[in-house]
C-alpha cells in the first residue's frame, strides 16, 4: 500500500520532469512551480498534518532561505554551498524558534507563528546595509542559456520534491511519525505514555523548515531578485497549508494532489481574472473548508452519492 | 526629548489601537475564532466614513450610526452564513476560513474602491499646552475610541445580551442549558466585533489615509494588543492598546518608526512566551 503511494509519487515526479520535452517555457515554469509548492506543502505536512500544529510560519522559513542563499551567492559562495548554508541556517533558526513557540498550543501557537513571519520581514527590511532593505537584493544569475537554466531549476525543484516525499515516507513509517500522530490526537496522553513530545515536535518543526529553506534558496537563484515583501509573504503561509488540506493533510499523496490543483487553478485565475485573483484564492479556501473538510483523498464517495454531509475530521475524536 | 509629547502621542494612537482590538478580542474570547477579516472590516468602515465625508462634507464622526448598523449586519451575516459552520473546528480551519473571507473582502474593496490612497482633509488646528501640542483631530479619534470601548464595556456588564455574551464566553454548554441561544449570541458577538472595527475605521479617517493597503497593519495591531493585554477582558485590551501606543511612540523616537513595529512584535512574542494569557488576562480564556 505504502509502496504504491511512493511509486505514484515517483511517477508523478518523472511526469513533471518530462514537461521539459514540450519545449514550452510556460509549461516548464508551471511544472517548476508545482514541484516547488508540492515540496512546501509536504514540509508543512510534518508539523501541520502529522503533529496537527496550526503552523503559519512557512513564509518565514522560505524567506529566510531566500535571503541566506542569496547573500551566500552575493558574497561569493558557489550555488550548492549557498543552498547548503541556507538549509543549515534555517534549520538552526527553526530549532531555536520551535523551542520557544512549540510550548504554545492552538490559537496562541498560530498567532506566534504568524508573528514570526512579520518579525523576519521587518528585521530583514531594517538592515539595508546587508540585505538591501526594502529595495531588494539581486542574486547572480546562472550563466547558461535560458532553456538550460529553466531545465536546471525544474530538475532542482523536482529533486527537492522527491527528497521531501521520501522523508515523509520514512517519517510516516517510523517511531517519529507514530509519535507525531499521537500528539495530534491527544498531546497530554502522548506525553503520559512516554513520548518525548517536546523533542518530537521540534524535530517535526525543523523538518518542516529545512525543505522550505532549500526551496527558498533555489527560488532566489531561479528568479535572480528577491525583496522582503515577496520573500516573507503571509499569503504564502496560508496558501501552503491550504494546498496540503486540499489534498488531505497527513496523507502521503495529499499535499502533491492539493498543490497541483491549487497551482493550476491559480494559473487559470491569473490569466483570466487578473483583478480578482485574491478573491479566487479566497473562494477556493471557502469551498475547501465547507465541501472538502478532510481533503480530496479522504473523500468518501458513497457519502456523496447518498448526499450525506461529510463527517468532519475534528468530529471523530 | 519631549517626554510629555511622546506620552500624549502614544496614548492617542493607543486609544485607537484599543478600539480596534476590543472587537477582535471579543470575537476571539467568545467564539474562539481568530478573525482575520478584522483588518479589512476596519478599512471598510474607513471607506464608508470617507464617502460619507465626501458626499455630505460633515465630519466622518457623524457617519458612525450608519457605519455601525451596516458593519454589524455584515458581521452577523458572515458569522451565521460562514463561520458558524466551523465554529467548533480547530484553529487551523477557522483561521484559514477567515483568511479566505478576508481575501475576498479585500479584493472586492480593491476593485471597487481602487487602490489609490484617499484622505479626509480637516483643519481643526491644535491645542497648545505649552510643553506639548495636541492636534485636535487626534484628540477626536482618541476620545471617540475610548467612548466606544467604554460603551462596549457597559453593554457587556449592564445589558442582558451583554451578560449572555459573557456567559457564553465562560461556558457555552452551561449557557445553553440556562436557555441562552448560543447561535444567536455568536452572531451578535461577531456583529459587535465587526461594528467596533467599522466604527473605529470610520473615525480613523481623521488621522489615517483611507486605503486597503492598511488592512494588514490594522490586523497586526489587533493581534499585538490582544496578546499583550490579554484575552477575554475589555480592560485588558484597553491596557494593551495604550501600552502599545506608548511603546511605539517612544520606540519610534529612539530607534525610528520603522523599527518600532519590530519591537512591538518582539514584545508580543515575549509575552506569549512568559504569560500566554496576557499581562491582564483572565485564566480560563485560553
Amino acid at each position: 500500500m505504502k509502496f504504491r503511494s511512493l511509486a505514484i509519487l515517483i511517477l508523478w515526479a518523472l511526469a513533471l520532469l518530462s514537461v521539459s520535452l514540450l519545449q514550452n517555457n510556460y509549461a516548464m515554469r508551471t511544472a517548476t512551480m508545482i514541484a516547488m509548492f508540492s515540496t512546501l506543502a509536504y514540509s508543512w505536512n510534518f508539523i501541520g498534518g502529522l503533529a496537527g500544529y496550526p503552523s503559519f510560519s512557512t513564509a518565514a522559513f522560505f524567506g529566510l532561505g531566500c535571503y541566506v542563499g542569496a547573500l551566500g551567492q552575493v558574497h561569493g559562495l558557489s550555488i550548492p554551498s549557498a543552498w547548503f548554508l541556507a538549509v543549515i541556517v534555517v534549520g538552526a533558526f527553526s530549532a531555536a524558534i520551535g523551542g520557544i513557540l512549540l510550548r504554545l498550543r492552538g490559537h496562541y501557537f498560530a498567532v506566534g507563528s504568524i508573528a514570526i513571519v512579520e518579525l523576519c520581514r521587518l528585521l530583514i527590511t531594517s538592515i539595508p546595509g546587508l540585505t538591501g532593505g526594502g529595495s531588494g537584493l539581486n542574486v547572480p544569475l546562472v550563466r547558461w542559456s535560458p532553456d538550460a537554466v529553466g531545465l536546471l531549476f525544474l530538475v532542482v525543484m523536482v529533486t527537492l520534491f522527491i527528497m521531501v516525499g521520501l522523508v515523509t515516507q520514512v517519517v510516516q513509517r517510523s517511531r517519529l511519525g507514530f509519535g507525531l500522530r499521537c500528539i495530534n490526537q491527544n498531546e497530554d496522553a502522548a506525553e503520559m505514555v512516554g513520548i518525548n513530545t517536546t523533542a518530537y515536535k521540534i524535530v517535526a518543526y525543523v523538518l518542516s523548515a529545512i525543505f522550505c529553506g532549500a526551496v527558498g534558496a533555489a527560488y532566489a537563484s531561479w528568479t535572480g531578485y528577491i525583496d522582503p515583501n515577496e520573500a516573507f509573504n503571509s499569503l504564502m503561509s496560508i496558501k501552503v497549508p491550504v494546498m496540503a488540506l486540499l489534498g488531505g493533510a497527513g496523507t502521503l499523496l495529499g499535499p502533491a494532489v492539493g498543490s497541483v490543483i491549487f497551482i493550476l487553478l491559480e494559473e487559470v485565475a491569473w490569466s483570466n481574472f487578473l483583478e480578482w485573483n485574491h478573491a479566487i484564492v479566497g473562494l477556493v479556501v471557502v469551498v475547501l473548508v465547507f465541501c472538502l473538510p478532510n481533503g480530496l483523498l479522504r473523500l468518501n464517495f458513497s457519502n456523496i452519492l447518498t448526499l450525506k454531509p461529510a463527517r468532519r475530521i475534528w468530529e471523530r475524536v | 526629548m519631549n517626554t510629555i509629547q511622546l506620552i500624549i502621542n502614544g496614548l492617542g494612537t493607543g486609544a485607537f489601537y484599543a478600539s480596534i482590538a476590543v472587537g477582535f478580542s471579543l470575537v476571539w474570547g467568545v467564539l474562539n475564532v481568530i478573525n482575520m477579516v478584522h483588518g479589512s472590516l476596519v478599512v471598510l468602515g474607513a471607506f464608508l466614513g470617507f464617502f460619507f465625508w465626501k458626499i455630505t462634507g460633515l465630519n466622518p464622526v457623524f457617519s458612525v450610526p450608519f457605519v455601525a448598523v451596516s458593519t454589524f449586519l455584515i458581521g452577523a451575516t458572515l458569522q451565521s452564513v460562514f463561520i458558524n459552520k466551523v465554529v467548533s473546528a480547530p484553529v487551523l480551519t477557522t483561521l484559514t476560513l477567515t483568511f479566505g473571507l478576508d481575501l475576498i473582502l479585500y479584493n472586492v474593496m480593491t476593485v471597487y474602491f481602487t487602490a489609490s490612497i484617499r484622505r479626509v482633509t480637516t483643519s481643526y488646528g491644535n491645542i497648545d499646552l505649552g510643553s506639548a501640542v495636541v492636534p485636535i483631530d487626534r484628540l477626536y479619534v482618541a476620545i471617540f475610541a475610548l467612548l466606544i470601548t467604554g460603551i462596549l464595556y457597559l453593554v457587556l456588564r449592564m445589558t442582558s445580551i451583554g451578560r449572555a455574551i459573557v456567559a457564553v464566553r465562560m461556558d457555552k454548554t452551561a449557557a445553553a442549558l440556562m436557555g441562552i441561544w448560543v447561535k444567536s449570541v455568536y452572531a451578535i458577538t461577531f456583529g459587535i466585533g465587526a461594528m467596533m472595527a467599522g466604527v473605529a475605521g470610520a473615525v480613523s479617517t481623521l488621522i489615517y489615509p483611507v486605503t486597503t493597503g492598511l488592512s494588514g497593519a490594522f490586523l497586526l495591531k489587533a493581534f499585538i494588543v490582544c496578546v499583550i493585554g490579554g484575552l477575554g477582558s475589555i480592560p485588558g485590551a484597553l491596557f494593551g492598546g495604550l501600552l502599545l501606543g506608548v511603546i511605539e511612540s517612544f520606540a519610534g523616537y529612539a530607534i525610528g518608526p520603522q523599527n518600532s513595529l519590530t519591537l512591538a512584535l518582539a514584545i508580543m512574542l515575549f509575552v506569549l512566551l512568559v504569560k500566554p494569557t496576557g499581562l491582564m488576562g483572565v485564566k480560563g480564556f485560553d
